[in-house]
């Protein structure tokens, strides 16, 4: 057992010094020469303030803008410093009458949508902090966003089309609009 | 299943089999010493260390050294997480971890589960991860592959009276394979947006005020309750975002290469910031698999017949695929009761599943992860359908040998080998033999050991929790569910995987006890078995191939270990699983 010990402790620590101390060091030193702003969090800035990441959403509630997908971090909903999901099971009620309410929401901003109602924009995501929605999502609010601001539906519909990323390299995940960057561009087109 | 499904499982597979080979024989060269710069690296490293690489263990030596190095580590999380508040790089001045939580912390990551109990972003000092978390996310991963080396030798060596040297092993794993992988896949990671910084949090100016109910705290800063228990909550409004940020990309790849699983943030790889492209989900994915997949041709390399690996692999990837299938499957299907409300049912189950990855790569995701030992989620489980949930529960009751932990399921993979020729031994009245060792009764013992000690403490510690108040107490969802919840745990905690059905409120004195033991015995109640039969193998004389010997490399040997896997694991859990998930879909469809 005595023999052991030293060996122990000193690789312990050798070790450690190795891969808790040189080797994030050395991530951060290589990552921020070749990507800087993704090491910082993609942040968008606007005249020289930070208003939000590309990677991180934020809670919409205004008809006038698009809606992201619904989120369940506490207390307050896209709280990036307190991620999660809603943890809810299939059968929960709590899932069920949440669900009621989001289409309530959705119904009582636009009453004449007759579309098929999209998951992604009455289920919580599992971050609660998805910068994104699908385009089905996405054209499901575009009447309603267009009437609010007296735009034709059909610019609107390029700006979206222009916002939808396809699968990444053709294969890999699925195709969406990040919600975020779709609103600013919105506030930009006035 | 979608034609992008079938196209996602068909690629991962492909480029997963593609670096089994060159990986497998750089690991097992790198393990023979035949590295070529490790004499210059290693030599003054051992004599400021005091070990004589030349110094071989006997197996007993080998554990001892093994459960002393964990055991160190674990320690020295506890300490880092009880000292944070006063240690520097903290920039959000957190408070010191609870005694219960940071013993709970310490056990999982000491032992390669990586449970969590606490939200990463909430809670731990950007120190506690990085020099505490993470160095235990490479020395527990080390470990695993150094057990199953052992255990290779243990088949490799001819009356031989000693498995090798445990810290010779811990040091080549961690220098020469985890940490040049790890920084690969840490610099690719930042390239897709992963954040690397040590900066404090970030405000962000948002485009909408957001309103939310807050909790009404009292002078102690306790929230208020009315008479009922319920908290009492207040409007409040804001327009700023808090971006939490940290060290994440160095931490995210050995959380994934080592099998580890323990996210820095609580959402995990459902973080946008850990997570944030469908190519670091693929990335990640694949670093999972990596070293599991590559070991099996470590392990034909090093007992001279490569056949014997690929057989192995054959098994756990046949096994593999039927499951992500499943899993990717039912996850497709649509809450039958979100439907009738008027939901599309088209795009499948939603509920706590990122835009970007969509029900295919969640699905593949949670297959893989349980399967691997990994317990990182890109999606989460408790939201899952019910049989898409029994797909994670099941594949950590394999036992984790499919694929598995790095070394861990390859070395739970071979202990099913060995039952495995011991029942067709039984079938055809022969003494069996595995690689041209004798398996004999001192192998057996230990063999149902290995097998038996998880589902026990699975069994008997969900059994506990749910016969106790304090063990209900914690439980999200009502029913049959919530029944899931305790079963999940259990069974994540004492396979060492770590993903959880999350709902469980698990901070708890109950459970941080009651998981933090079934992590403990789960992990080094199935290594010292294991080290054992290294033991025992070794000093056993290599007898050569007869007419008589079961062939271990092809088909009916693929299809023999299957059986066993399968009827161990089902045979200990198909009625806790059918009180559970199967009771919860009858209900769900029930009327449809």
């Amino acid at each position: 057992m005595k023999t052991l010990l030293r060996p122990a402790v000193s690789l312990f620590v050798l070790l450690t010094v190795v891969t808790g101390i040189v080797y994030p060091l050395t991530v951060t030193g290589i990552a921020k020469f070749a990507f800087p702003n993704a090491t910082e969090g993609s942040l968008i800035v606007k005249d020289g303030k930070a208003v939000g990441s590309r990677l991180i959403g934020q809670n919409f509630t205004d008809p006038k803008y698009f809606w992201g997908r619904p989120s369940a971090t506490g207390p307050m909903p896209y709280n990036a410093s307190g991620s999660g999901g809603s943890n809810q099971g299939p059968l929960s009620p709590a899932l069920s009458d949440a669900v009621k309410g989001r289409i309530e929401a959705l119904k009582a901003a636009d009453p004449d949508n007759k579309l098929p109602i999209p998951a992604d924009l009455v289920n919580a995501s599992a971050s609660g902090l998805d910068p994104h929605i699908s385009p089905e999502a996405a054209a499901y609010q575009v009447a309603r966003v267009a009437s609010l601001r007296h735009l034709p539906p059909a610019d609107l519909k390029v700006l979206v089309s222009q916002h939808t990323e396809g699968r990444q390299w053709g294969v890999l995940g699925e195709p969406r609009v990040n919600v975020l960057q779709l609103n600013i561009a919105l506030d930009a087109l006035r | 299943m979608s034609n992008h499904a079938w196209l996602l499982l068909g690629l991962f597979l492909i480029v997963l089999l593609l670096t089994v080979k060159p990986l497998g024989t750089y690991i097992a060269n790198v393990m023979e010493g035949r590295f070529r710069l490790a004499g210059k690296i290693e030599n003054p490293l051992y004599r400021l260390c005091g070990i004589r690489p030349d110094d071989e263990m006997g197996w007993l030596k080998y554990a001892f050294a093994i459960l002393l190095f964990n055991a160190l580590g674990a320690l020295v999380v506890y300490a880092l997480q009880r000292l944070q508040a006063d240690l520097p790089i903290n920039p959000q001045a957190f408070a010191n971890v609870s005694p219960d939580s940071a013993f709970n912390t310490a056990i999982s990551f000491a032992t390669n589960t990586n449970w969590q109990g606490y939200g990463g972003e909430v809670t731990m000092s950007y120190l506690t991860q990085m020099l505490g978390l993470a160095v235990q996310n490479f020395l527990s991963a080390a470990t695993g592959i150094a057990v199953v080396i052992a255990l290779i030798r243990g088949f490799a060596r001819n009356t031989a009276r000693s498995i090798g040297n445990a810290w010779v092993d811990l040091c080549r794993i961690t220098l020469y394979v985890l940490l040049p992988l790890a920084i690969i896949c840490a610099v690719v990671l930042t390239s897709q947006g992963v954040i690397q910084n040590f900066d404090a949090y970030k405000e962000v100016r948002t485009l909408e005020v957001t309103s939310f109910e807050t909790p009404k705290l009292d002078e102690a800063g306790q929230p208020l309750k009315d008479e009922q228990g319920a908290v009492i909550t207040e409007p409040a409004q804001t327009q700023s975002q808090t971006l939490a940020m940290g060290p994440v990309a160095s931490q995210e790849a050995i959380k994934m290469l080592g099998t580890n699983g323990g996210g820095f943030m609580n959402a995990n790889s459902a973080h946008p910031y850990e997570n944030p492209t469908p190519l670091s989900n693929f990335i990640q994915m694949l670093s999972i698999f990596l070293i599991p997949a590559a070991l099996c041709f470590t392990f034909g390399r090093l007992v001279g017949d490569t056949r014997q690996g690929w057989a192995v692999l054959a098994a756990m990837s046949l096994m593999f695929v039927t499951l992500a299938y499943a899993a990717m499957h039912f996850e497709q299907q649509a809450n039958p009761l979100l439907t009738q409300l008027g939901v599309d049912p088209s795009a499948g189950n939603m509920e706590g599943k990122e835009t970007r990855f969509g029900i295919a790569e969640s699905g593949l995701f949670a297959t893989i992860t349980t399967l691997a030992s990994c317990g990182a989620v890109n999606a989460m489980h408790d939201s899952f359908t019910p049989l898409g949930g029994l797909v994670p529960l099941l594949d950590m009751q394999l036992g984790e040998v499919v694929f598995g932990g790095v070394g861990t399921g390859l070395y739970g993979m071979l202990v099913f080998a060995i039952m495995a020729v011991f029942i067709a031994g039984l079938m055809i009245g022969r003494t069996p033999e595995y690689l041209g060792k004798k398996i004999e009764a001192f192998e057996m013992k230990m063999v149902s050991i290995a097998i038996l000690v998880t589902p026990l403490l699975v069994l008997v510690g969900t059994a506990i929790a749910v016969m106790l108040a304090d063990g209900r107490a914690g439980v999200a969802n009502p029913g049959a569910h919530g029944f899931s919840e305790i079963l999940y745990a259990f069974t994540s905690a004492a396979n060492n995987n770590g993903s959880a059905f999350a709902g469980l409120s698990a901070n708890t004195p109950f459970y941080n006890v009651m998981l933090g033991v079934a992590m403990w015995f789960g992990r080094f109640g199935v290594i010292v078995p294991v080290l054992a039969i290294a033991g025992s193998l070794a000093a056993k004389k290599r007898i050569a191939v007869g007419a008589g010997t079961l062939p271990t490399h092809g088909p009916l040997f693929v299809t023999l270990l299957i059986g066993t896997v399968l009827l161990v694991g089902l045979l200990n859990y198909v009625p806790a699983l059918a009180l559970g998930p199967v009771i919860e879909h009858l209900v769900l469809w029930a009327g449809q």
